[in-house]
C-alpha cells in the first residue's frame, strides 16, 4: 500500500522530456495504475505539455505562473510541499533538476528519499524494494524504504522503457490557484550556452573516445594520431575535460554532447551512466579498460581488458599500414 | 567569509576493482586504495581560492572513523585552516539523511556563511548537501561549477545543467552548495605539505558533544536500508577479446573495417 504516485514532468519548448513516459513505467512498477503528472511553467508551451501528458497520466496537475517559467528547484520545492497530498509518492528524473530538488524536498516532507533508482522490485505492504548502483556502477545494491507516509524517488534516465500506451485518458487540472506567494532565496538569472568547439563530435560517424585511462596530458597526442589514421574524431569522458586536457565541446555525456556515431571506441573510459547517457543510436562499441569490473563492459559489443597506452600506438601503426 | 567543507574518505573507484564480499552485505575492503572523495577535493580547493580572494577561513569536516582523520589532514595540507572529525560508533551505518543530521548539528556549533559538499560520493546518491540545506533551512544549489562572491550577502553561482550549458543563479548566504568536478584545478599535495600539518590537533566530536540521540543516527536512524550488494546478471555483455597485443590489434582492425570504423 502506497499513497498516490506523482511524477514531475521536465519540459522544454513545449515538449516533455524523455523522462516523462519513463516515469509512467516506473510508477506502474509501484502501483499498477497511471500516476498523476505535475507540470509547472508558464504560457502556451506549458499547455502543450499538459495536453500531451493527459493521454499518459491519470491526471495532469498544471501550475501556471510567470515565476515558474524556468524550473528553479528552490521555488518548486515549497510549491510541492503545499500542493502534494499526504502520503504522496513523488517520482523525479535523476537529472540536474531532480538532483537539485529531491533530497531537500524529502526532508521538508519528512519522507524517505531514494536516489538514482534503476529498478523497482516490488512493494510488500508499504515496504518498497529498489535497485541502485554504487561505486561508479561497479556494484549494485537492493535498498528498502517504508513509503507508507510517502517518498521522494529519483529515477535514472533510460532505466525504464517509456510507456507509449497513451491509454490513461487523464484530465488537465489547473492548480495555479494553489501556488500562492513565491519567495526564493535563490534567483535564476540566465542560461549560458555551451561553447562551440573546433570539432563537432555530434556529427562524426566514428569516435575515438578517451577517459581517465589516458593518464597524462602528453598521451592525448596518441589518441589524435589513431583518430587521424582511422578518419575519426577524438572525443572524451568527463575527467579529461575536468583536467582541462580537451575542450568541453569534446565531452560525451549528459553534461556534455549527445553523439550518434556508428562506431564508438571507448579507451580507458569506465562507462558511468552519465557518460553512456550521451551515446545514442546504438553504435558498435569497442571498449578497452584495465579494470575488468568497469561498467563499460556491460554495454560494449567488444571488450579488451588491457592498457590503452600500450594498445593505442600499436593500433594506430596497424591502421596506417593497412 | 567562513566556509565549511564536508569531505569524506572513499575507496577510489578509478584505482580499485570493487567486488561484493562473501556475505553479500559489504564490498571486499581488503587492499582497497582509499582517497578523499574526488568531488570534495574540488570543493576544498574552491573554498581556499575564495578565502584567498576575500579573506576568512576554511574548515574541513569529515564523518567517519579514525581513518577519516587522514583525509581531513590531507585537505588541511592543501590550505584549509581548521579540521573537525565527527566520529562515534553510533554514527556507523548512517544513510544520507542521518549523515545530513549529524552534519547539521556540527554546522550549528559554528558560524558559517557557506557550506560546501561534493556533488556526490561513493554511494552515488548526491543527497547529503540538499538534505543538509533543508534541515538548516538554507537555500541550496547543486552541481555548482562557478562561484563569484557578490556584495557579501549573495553569491553568483553557476550550475552545470544538461548539454554542457550553465545555469546562473544569485543565492543568498548562508547557503549550501554541492560542488561539481572541473570547477577548478585542485592543487597538488606533497609529502612536505602533509608533514606540516602532521601534528595539528583535529578535534573529534561524537553524538553526545553534538547533542544527538544515538538512535537517531547510524544504522538505527536509517530510513533507507541497504539489504545487500550484488552484481546484476547482465545481458550478454561485451565479447571479450583475449590474446597477445598483436592478436588483439589484428582482431580490432578486422572489426573496425567490418563496422565502418576505418575510412
Amino acid at each position: 500500500m502506497a499513497g498516490k504516485v506523482f511524477a514531475y514532468i521536465v519540459h522544454n519548448n513545449g515538449v516533455a522530456d524523455d523522462s516523462a513516459l519513463e516515469l509512467v513505467s516506473a510508477a506502474k512498477k509501484i502501483e499498477d495504475t497511471a500516476p498523476i503528472a505535475i507540470v509547472t511553467g508558464s504560457g502556451a508551451g506549458l499547455d502543450a505539455v499538459c495536453n500531451e501528458a493527459a493521454a499518459s497520466f491519470a491526471e495532469v496537475w498544471k501550475f501556471d505562473a510567470d515565476a515558474l517559467a524556468y524550473p528553479n528547484a528552490e521555488i518548486i520545492r515549497p510549491l510541492l510541499i503545499k500542493a502534494l497530498p499526504e502520503n504522496a509518492v513523488l517520482l523525479l528524473p535523476h537529472n540536474t533538476f531532480g538532483m537539485d530538488l529531491g533530497p531537500g524536498l524529502s526532508i521538508k516532507l519528512n519522507v524517505p528519499f531514494i536516489s538514482d533508482v534503476v529498478a523497482f522490485e516490488g512493494l510488500e505492504g508499504s515496504l518498497l524494494k529498489a535497485v541502485r548502483q554504487e561505486y561508479s556502477g561497479q556494484v549494485s545494491t537492493h535498498v528498502q524504504a517504508d513509503i507508507g507516509s510517502g517518498a521522494v524517488i529519483n529515477v535514472r534516465g533510460g532505466s525504464f522503457v517509456a510507456d507509449e500506451s497513451k491509454s490513461a485518458g487523464g484530465q488537465v487540472v489547473d492548480k495555479s490557484g494553489e501556488i500562492g506567494d513565491i519567495i526564493a532565496r535563490r534567483r535564476f538569472l540566465e542560461v549560458v550556452a555551451a561553447e562551440v568547439g573546433d570539432v563537432d563530435i555530434t556529427k562524426e560517424d566514428v569516435l575515438v573516445s578517451i577517459g581517465r585511462g589516458i593518464e597524462d596530458q602528453d598521451n592525448i597526442e596518441i589518441a589524435h594520431e589513431l583518430a587521424e589514421a582511422m578518419g575519426a574524431a577524438v572525443s572524451c569522458s568527463r575527467p579529461i575535460v575536468d583536467a582541462k586536457w580537451l575542450e568541453k565541446s569534446r565531452q560525451v555525456g549528459t553534461s556534455g554532447q549527445t553523439v550518434k556515431p556508428k562506431v564508438y571506441l571507448a579507451l580507458g573510459i569506465s562507462g558511468s551512466f552519465q557518460h553512456m547517457g550521451g551515446i545514442k543510436g546504438n553504435p558498435f562499441i569497442i571498449a578497452v579498460n584495465k579494470n575488468p569490473k568497469a561498467p563499460i563492459f556491460q554495454v560494449a559489443d567488444v571488450g579488451v581488458v588491457g592498457d590503452i597506452l600500450e594498445l593505442i600506438p600499436e593500433l594506430a601503426d596497424k591502421v596506417k599500414g593497412s | 567569509m567562513e566556509i565549511l567543507v564536508c569531505v569524506t574518505r572513499v575507496p577510489d573507484t578509478a584505482e580499485n576493482e570493487i567486488e561484493v564480499d562473501s556475505s553479500g552485505q559489504d564490498i571486499q575492503r581488503d587492499d582497497l586504495v582509499y582517497s578523499v572523495n574526488e568531488w570534495d577535493n574540488y570543493a576544498v580547493e574552491e573554498a581556499i581560492q575564495i578565502v584567498d580572494r576575500v579573506g576568512g577561513s576554511v574548515t574541513v569536516i569529515s564523518l567517519g572513523d579514525e581513518d577519516a582523520e587522514e583525509v581531513v589532514r590531507r585537505e588541511m595540507a592543501m590550505g584549509a585552516n581548521n579540521g573537525i572529525l565527527l566520529s562515534d560508533e553510533a554514527f556507523e551505518g548512517s544513510d544520507g539523511r542521518a549523515t545530513a543530521s549529524i552534519l547539521k548539528a556540527a554546522v550549528q556549533k559554528g558560524n558559517y556563511d557557506m557550506i560546501l559538499t561534493g556533488a556526490q560520493a561513493d554511494g552515488g546518491a548526491g543527497q547529503v548537501g540538499g538534505m543538509l540545506a533543508a534541515m538548516l533551512d538554507y537555500p541550496y544549489a547543486s552541481l555548482v561549477n562557478s562561484i563569484e562572491v557578490g556584495d557579501g550577502k549573495t553569491l553568483k553561482v553557476g550550475r552545470e545543467i544538461e548539454g554542457g550549458n550553465q545555469e546562473m543563479n544569485e543565492i543568498e548566504m548562508p547557503c549550501v552548495l554541492s560542488i561539481q568536478t572541473g570547477i577548478n584545478e585542485p592543487r597538488y599535495v606533497g609529502i612536505r605539505g602533509i608533514r606540516k600539518v602532521a601534528s595539528v590537533d583535529i578535534p573529534v566530536m561524537g553524538a553526545s558533544e553534538l547533542g544527538l540521540a544515538a538512535d537517531s543516527v547510524g544504522s538505527a536512524g536509517a530510513v533507507v536500508k541497504r539489504l545487500d550488494y550484488f552484481v546484476p546478471e547482465m545481458g550478454e555483455g561485451a565479447e571479450m577479446l583475449e590474446g597477445s597485443t598483436e592478436e588483439i590489434v589484428d582482431k580490432l582492425i578486422e572489426l573496425l573495417k567490418a563496422k565502418g570504423g576505418i575510412k
